[in-house]
């Protein structure tokens, strides 16, 4: 099973929008409760309230600050979860076929009913994205909330991954990029969505929409205003009051 | 193998037997809660997508809300102490002889002196309820935290226009094309102001955040502005100094909608120096453009002058127009005036001006929605300017913070963007004037209740609360001369003065809620003292202390009864109209809390104890005529009890029939009927009333309609704030109550009825060559102050805290990352780690907030990070300022409301040995009363 | 890397061992009876055993057994199929030479090739992992070949060639430290590429995603001090190859001192492994900005 489908029906996936996300992490919560009591294995919490607690997430936000020489620094909040990639070398280095990619859909998924929690698909991902269940011993990673996304027990508008479906300021969107015309193509193409570390060859299906330009950084204003705008007030007889009254007259 | 032995899934698993709809109380900020239930247990939340707060999305902390219910740290059952205070040691009771124990402290006291019972009740969503309880009781010290925690953004807020930012009003997300939003890291309405974000997101409108730190929403913002702490009013007024220089302001709306015309009396030799000209009926007047006569403010047809001179007896009167233009016209107010001490170039001050005013002016919007006001004059459409703002702590929590906010609020008010389309919109119940509040009330009368409600808007100096000798009939001086318009009371300051017994004694102190030995403290160190000191007798100087509290917190070791709370699935509760609204700026809307599962411990809703307390003391309205408690527990009180007839805590399915809106008798299926419904009840504004609402006919008369007020309220914006100008009067020696001469100076400096920028207190204090820094802390998203480090998913996100230091400073002290560093102010010195940050103004170092504990509490393990690394800067701040010439006990505080100046803190940093890389202070552990919570978890093994 | 000890004996010992079985199986040395049995024994524990210990790092043991199904795909599967039809067939070959004074040549050289097949599997699942740039290059399964027949040549008294395989080995060792410590930067992956912020500047984690440590930086963030691993390099590479080689050049018959030319080697080797992992550095530590 850990050869990769030829093609998928369609590429199910994410868009990330980093201009938007604020870094609050209600994604990594929410996937957390969601995948606890669903899909598969328990997500443990080892030493969960003693001194070095170390539990399994599927999705987590780093917080990156960046800085060109003599321009302010700024903060991007930088969630990552499975990418889905079309070439996921963490299905075809595993040795007990329990990784595998839907043909239905691209979403790669672990079968943990055959994983041995031999860990070599953690090192095959270059993202991060897999976390091995310390209690389970079995791998864990992002289903795309595959028991949430076609699930008929959830009203339609619903069936969307649990992350998606909390992000407060809805930086994530979920969809099918095989479709030019979906939600995710669009929003992609239209912000310059990129894909990460394409040079691992991993072809990723999530895409992440990069921050806007920031006015104090580049120096230009987003607002497009004719110079000179803000004048002074006419400076005719009377200064201010003379303008007050001007101004007060053809109200 | 081929790739069709792909394994079959179910993708479409039950997800749960049941939804209980509720809402969520891992934070203030009452979002509506999907609880789904399985085999009888709480197995997954989310948010409910119909909720008016947060329409689906859940935050972190309420997504983690499965592991607070099922936390460790929960407390068991009823405890009295056995060891010394502090030490955690407790032997479990039965709630009989908590009662009784209760009633033998409280009985007496009411009898005798009620105000030697201090019942403070911190994070309190049920302040109607615990206010009205402390009334009934009769003492005179009863507050919530609002005092450390933003009461100078609600009082400047109301002062000004009759609402606040804070939970009472909000941007206009669908419409603003340009949002300012100014020392905000996480704010009340969390979910509400990152959904809003995102929509400004979506239809690419400009955001500037400005904020010495830029993460969370400033790191989204379009602009960053890092200015430098307590500096927002120079900023801000230069941007009113800008916008009046080029007439880029709303005449037609200052003319219409403020006090902007109200003529003042400008004679400095007058007793009425600064007070407005009123006609007989006490109206203010303005003069009448046509005819150069004044009339009062609110004659129909009228076009009021901005401007001119108008004597009257020989005392010239001047519209307070011409004297804030005047004012704020000074060279002082330039841009370049004060580009150096905000730390934003002059060109920059000027080009946000210019966005301003461009959006504001050359965007404006318009809603094709006729509309009629207050004076009955008709419009044919709303138009809007659609620039808003937004501000919370970092503006407020200052000691300048109240007239910052003012000064924030008149600049909306120039641009003619508040109530407007695309501006900053109230939500009912606000917007308020003023006079449609309460007034304090102090007056004690032994064995029965205080004369009114505690808290409230003084409207003068005849308005506080103050003993015949002058002194402060408020344990915590509320209403004083030091903070007159302290409307939230100081709770920051119950424990040091009660301690001091300054201005007396108490003998019990009752608090619910607050971690005050801890984290909303000033001084945790002290305060610790304080609570653990003995008298000569060996007697606690704080004789008696009763505490409610959910959760094994560092407080709990510091009471002697403690009154075990439920969680927030396991009780009722109300999220009421009389409290802080859950309301949106298009809709009335209120919500409760029913128990989803019930308590597996001996453990009850606090309300529901305080109203058997009630009982059992015999307190009016809380027992019928034979002495029978009148309410069986909380959710009877929820359903029956009326404030004022046929208005009670819920607003939704009222009346027998369960049909009425805000009005009607009490309905015993209502709390059934929200449960239907999705937990809230929630009741649009008709479009007609939707905008322009302090002036808006149809709004007015649909509040009178929903029980909102009795009567139309229509106001006026105050841009000048005259109550302010009676304290100032008054510190000059007009009128009978006179401010003791101490605080004469700073009474005239700081309560200016326009608003000013002074320098933080902290400033003229401390030698700033030796505390170059400014220290801030800030709210982690994902953590609710001390609340969520017992919970098992939040605290692997923020087990410790750094000290983020600026790149600047880092560099100059030769740090890298790991080092320790030691943080002195000029009150105390903690040993913390440093972390290098660029995206941080030049001279501030900051960390988040309340990730520190105590070791041993919250039911974790005494090496746990938080307890080793993790840090307060709690103890750098003083409660008080250094005594000056007389010797007196200042607290560290706003002067005009008394709100806690936790961000003017000022410091030095040094390069610490790591040694063994422990945070200092460390505070002794203390004993688990809950013992410790287990090893490894898998919660939702059993689904 | 997490540097596993059980994935350190693993790869060390079933490499020795595997490549014992090579010599073996070509007839080096051309044992027989009880001397072959103990030969045999040796390579045998080696190698199962290095098999065994493989298991220990397992999440799942009890599903150890289907890593023999994912053959077409999978190095690690093939490693497995691979080892198990070495030592079968190879089983047949010592069978004839302990028992029965049978050289049955033709499972001698199969089960030689299969051992060789088998090493250079192992190397692979290393070798293909695009992650750890240290181990994605074409030196990884020759330097594994090459401890394997250096070792197993060692092993089998095979005095000149393991000579020269060990000096072969040592100088394959230094190039594959030389070149491995340039194959990040030469990959091209930094922080900046992994985020795809670099348009912003000069990119450094702020704030980890969570404050306690997680697994990804448990397992694939180790980083090793600089000094302390040039140290550890000088005592590999000395014990590795040039004690060995020296004392079989010049005292190939003291039996005392070739003793100690293999536990010299074996020390090295241990040393070796070490580093190949705690040096390995994996991509996704330019997530968490440290390597
Ligand atoms: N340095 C610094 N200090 C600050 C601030 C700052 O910005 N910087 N901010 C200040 C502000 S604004 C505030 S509001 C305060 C907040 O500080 P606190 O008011 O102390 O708030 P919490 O830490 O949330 O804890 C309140 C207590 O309520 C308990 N609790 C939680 N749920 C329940 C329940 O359901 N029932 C009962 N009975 N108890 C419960 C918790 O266990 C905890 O002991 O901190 C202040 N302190
Ligand atoms: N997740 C979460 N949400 C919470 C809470 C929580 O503990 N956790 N607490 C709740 C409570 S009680 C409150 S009061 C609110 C408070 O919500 P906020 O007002 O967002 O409170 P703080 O986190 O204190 O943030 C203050 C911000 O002001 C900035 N600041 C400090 N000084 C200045 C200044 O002089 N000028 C400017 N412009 N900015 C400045 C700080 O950098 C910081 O970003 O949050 C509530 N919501
Ligand atoms: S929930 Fe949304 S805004 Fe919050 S961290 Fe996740 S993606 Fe970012
Ligand atoms: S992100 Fe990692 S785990 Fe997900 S498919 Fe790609 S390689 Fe596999
Ligand atoms: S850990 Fe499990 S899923 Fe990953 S490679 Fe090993 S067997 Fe396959
Ligand atoms: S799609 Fe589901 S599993 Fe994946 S990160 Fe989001 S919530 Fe987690
Ligand atoms: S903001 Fe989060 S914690 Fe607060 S009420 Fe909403 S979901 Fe709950
Ligand atoms: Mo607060």
């Amino acid at each position: 099973m850990t050869a990769l489908p030829n093609s998928t029906d369609k590429k199910l996936g994410l868009v990330i929008d980093l201009d938007t996300c604020v870094g609050c992490h209600a994604c990594v919560i929410s996937c957390k409760e969601w995948n606890t009591s669903n899909y598969g294995a328990p997500l443990s919490d080892m030493d969960a309230y003693g001194a070095e607690p170390d539990g399994t997430f599927l999705n987590r936000v780093h917080t990156f600050e960046a800085k060109a020489p003599e321009k302010p620094a700024q903060i991007v909040h930088f969630p990552k979860s499975c990418l889905h990639c079309e070439d996921a070398p963490c299905v075809t280095v595993c040795p007990t076929g329990a990784s595998y990619k839907r043909t239905e859909d691209g979403i790669v998924l672990v079968n943990e009913a055959d994983c041995m929690g031999c860990g070599l698909c953690a090192w095959a991902c270059p993202y991060g994205a897999r976390e091995m269940d310390k209690a389970e011993g079995v791998m864990k990673k992002c289903t795309l909330c595959v028991d949430r996304i076609y699930n008929e027990n959830i009203p339609e508008e619903d069936r969307v991954p649990s992350c998606v479906k909390t992000c407060p300021a809805g930086a994530r969107h979920f969809g099918d990029f095989a479709d030019p015309e979906s939600n995710v193509s669009i929003l992609s193409a239209a912000r310059g969505g990129i894909a990460l570390m394409e040079d691992q060859g991993t072809k990723p299906v999530n895409r992440y929409l990069p921050p806007r330009p920031k006015a104090d950084v580049t120096g230009t204003s987003q607002i497009d205003i004719p110079n000179p705008f803000l004048e002074p007030t006419p400076q005719k007889a009377g200064g201010f009051l003379g303008w007050l009254d001007n101004a007060l007259e053809k109200i | 193998m081929a790739p069709s032995a792909q394994p079959t899934l179910d993708t479409s698993p039950q997800v749960s037997d049941e939804i209980r709809q509720t809402t969520c109380y891992m934070c203030a900020c009452r979002c509506g809660i999907n609880v789904h239930m399985k085999d009888g247990k709480v197995k997954y939340i989310e948010g409910n997508k119909d909720h008016p707060v947060n329409k689906g999305v859940l935050c972190a902390k309420g997504s983690a809300g499965i592991m607070q219910h099922y936390s460790p740290a929960r407390l068991q059952a009823p405890m009295k102490r056995v060891g010394e205070r502090g030490a955690g040691e407790f032997e479990t009771i039965s709630w009989e002889e908590a009662f009784e124990i209760a009633t033998g402290l409280l009985a007496p006291i009411r009898e005798n002196a009620p105000e030697k019972l201090a019942f403070f009740t911190g994070r309190d969503q049920s302040q109607s309820m615990t206010g009205w309880w402390a009334q009934a009781y009769g003492t005179p010290n009863y507050a919530a935290h609002g005092g450390f925690c933003s009461v100078n953004m609600a009082t400047a807020g109301i002062y000004t226009m009759g609402g606040a930012f804070w939970e009472f009003g909000a941007p206009d997300w669908e419409r603003a094309k340009l949002f300012m939003i100014f020392g905000v890291a996480e704010d009340h309405d969390s979910n509400p102001i990152k959904m809003g974000m995102g929509r400004l997101k979506e239809r690419g409108a400009k955001i500037i955040g400005v904020n010495p730190i830029r993460t969370g929403y400033n790191a989204i913002a379009d602009e960053w502005v890092g200015i430098t702490p307590g500096t927002d009013g120079l900023f801000i007024l230069a941007l009113i100094h800008e916008l009046l220089k080029a007439g880029k302001i709303d005449l037609e709306y200052l003319q219409r909608y403020t006090n902007a015309p109200y003529l003042v009396n400008s004679d400095p030799k007058s007793p009425e120096f600064g007070l407005f000209l009123r006609d007989k009926n006490d109206k203010p007047l303005v003069l009448n453009r046509k005819t150069g006569k004044p009339v009062a403010f609110d004659k129909p047809n009228v076009k009021a002058d901005m401007a001119g001179t108008y004597k009257l007896k020989g005392i010239s009167h001047r519209p307070v127009f011409q004297i804030l233009a005047e004012k704020y016209l000074t060279d002082a107010h330039a841009p370049e005036a004060v580009a150096e001490q905000t730390g934003i170039s002059a060109e920059r001050i000027k080009r946000i001006a210019v966005e301003l005013a461009h959006v504001a002016f050359e965007e404006e919007i318009t809603i094709d929605q006729p509309w009629t006001d207050w004076k009955g004059e008709k419009h044919d459409k709303m138009i809007g300017r659609p620039v808003a703002f937004h501000a919370m702590r970092g503006i407020s929590a200052h000691s300048n913070g109240f007239q910052t906010c003012r000064a924030l609020h008149l600049l909306q008010i120039l641009l003619g963007s508040v109530e407007v389309p695309g501006g900053f919109r109230f939500k009912p119940t606000y917007p308020k004037p003023v006079e449609a509040h309460p007034k304090p009330h102090c007056k004690v009368t032994p064995g029965a209740p205080l004369n009114g409600p505690h808290l409230g808007y003084v409207r003068g100096p005849e308005d506080l609360c103050l003993a015949d000798d002058g002194s402060a009939v408020r344990i915590d001086k509320a209403f004083t001369w030091e903070n007159p318009m302290s409307a939230h009371g100081l709770m920051h300051m119950v424990i040091s003065n009660a301690h001091a017994g300054d201005p007396y004694k108490i003998d019990t102190l009752f608090m619910y809620m607050a971690n005050m030995s801890w984290n909303s403290s000033m001084n945790s160190t002290k305060v610790m003292d304080m609570l653990t000191d003995k008298d000569a007798n060996g007697n606690y100087v704080i004789p008696n202390i009763i505490y409610s509290d959910a959760y094994s917190s560092e407080m709990v070791a510091f009471a002697d009864l403690i009154l075990p709370d439920t969680t927030y699935l396991e009780r009722h509760d109300c999220i009421s109209l009389l409290d802080r609204p859950i309301c949106e700026a298009d809709a009335l809307a209120d919500s409760i809390r029913w128990p989803v599962v019930e308590p597996d411990r001996d453990v009850r809703c606090f309300q529901s104890v305080l109203i058997e307390l009630g009982a059992r003391l015999g307190l009016p309205g809380m027992v019928n005529e034979d002495g029978s408690a009148k309410f069986e527990d909380y959710a009877d009180y929820i359903q029956n009890h009326e404030r004022r007839p046929g208005v009670g805590p819920l607003a939704g399915f009222r009346g027998k029939d369960g049909k009425g809106k805000g009005r009607g008798e009490p309905n015993p299926n209502q709390i059934q009927a929200y449960i239907d419904n999705g937990g809230f009840w929630i009741d649009h504004i008709p479009k007609e009333a939707a905008f322009f609402k302090p002036w808006n006919k149809a709004y007015q008369d649909w509040a009178v309609e929903r029980g909102i007020y009795d009567a139309p309220q229509p106001y006026l914006f105050q841009l000048y704030v005259e109550p302010l100008r009676k304290f100032q009067l008054a510190a000059e020696g007009h009128g009978d109550i006179q401010p003791p001469d101490r605080l004469r100076e700073q009474i005239k400096a700081t309560m200016d009825p326009l608003p000013i920028w002074y320098k933080p207190f902290e400033e003229n204090i401390v030698d700033l060559e030796e505390f170059p820094l400014h220290a801030l802390t800030q709210r982690p998203a994902a953590m609710y102050h001390s609340w969520g480090s017992q919970n098992a998913w939040l605290r692997q996100i923020h087990g410790t805290n750094p000290l983020y230091v600026s790149g600047d400073i880092f560099a100059e002290h030769g740090f890298s990352d790991g080092d320790w560093a030691w943080l002195t102010s000029r009150h105390g010195k903690i040993k913390v780690p440093v972390v290098k940050m660029d995206a941080l103004n030049a001279k501030t170092v900051w960390t988040w907030n309340a990730i520190g504990k105590r070791s041993g509490a919250w039911a974790l393990d005494e090496k746990a990070p938080e307890a080793q690394k993790g840090f307060l800067l709690n103890h750098l701040i003083s409660e008080l300022l250094p005594p000056k010439e007389d010797g007196m006990r200042w607290s560290n505080s706003d002067p005009i409301t008394g709100q806690a100046a936790w961000f003017d803190l000022r410091v030095k940093i040094e390069r610490a040995d790591a040694g063994d890389q422990t945070a200092q202070p460390h505070t002794k552990p203390q004993k688990s009363p809950v013992g410790r919570g287990p090893k490894n978890i898998s919660y939702g093994e059993e689904f | 890397m997490h540097p596993a000890p059980s994935v350190i004996i693993f790869t060390s010992l079933s490499g020795l061992g595997f490549g014992l079985l090579a010599w073996l199986g070509f007839g080096y040395p051309n044992v027989t009876g009880m001397t072959a049995f103990i030969f045999f024994f040796i390579a045998y524990a080696l190698a199962v055993g290095g098999l065994i210990s493989s298991t220990f790092h397992l999440g799942t043991p009890k599903n150890a057994i289907k890593a023999f199904s994912q053959w077409r795909t999978s190095w690690l599967s093939r490693e497995g199929v691979m080892s198990i039809v070495s030592l079968l067939v190879i089983a047949v070959y010592a069978i004839g030479v302990i028992f029965f004074n049978q050289r049955w040549q033709i499972f001698g050289w199969l089960g030689s090739v299969f051992s060789l097949i088998t090493i250079y599997t192992t190397s692979m699942i290393y070798g293909q992992m695009k992650t750890v740039p240290r181990w994605y290059m074409g030196l990884t399964p020759v330097l594994f070949l090459l401890y394997s027949l250096a070792g197993g040549a060692l092993l089998a008294a095979q005095v000149l060639p393991a000579a020269l395989l060990l000096v072969a080995l040592t100088i394959v060792q230094y190039f594959s430290w030389h070149i491995g410590d340039g194959a990040f930067k030469q990959a091209g992956h930094t922080i900046e590429t992994a985020t795809g912020l670099g348009n912003l500047g000069k990119v450094r984690l702020l704030e980890s995603p969570h404050s306690s440590p997680n697994y990804l930086m448990k397992e694939m963030v180790h980083v090793v001090g600089r000094k302390h691993a040039q140290k550890l390099r000088m005592i590999a590479i000395v014990l590795l190859g040039m004690v060995p080689a020296l004392i079989l050049l010049l005292a190939p018959a003291n039996h005392m001192l070739v003793g100690v030319a293999v536990l010299s080697h074996l020390i090295g080797l241990f040393a070796a492994r070490w580093l190949f992992f705690a040096e390995a550095e994996h991509v996704v530590g330019l997530y968490y900005d440290k390597r």
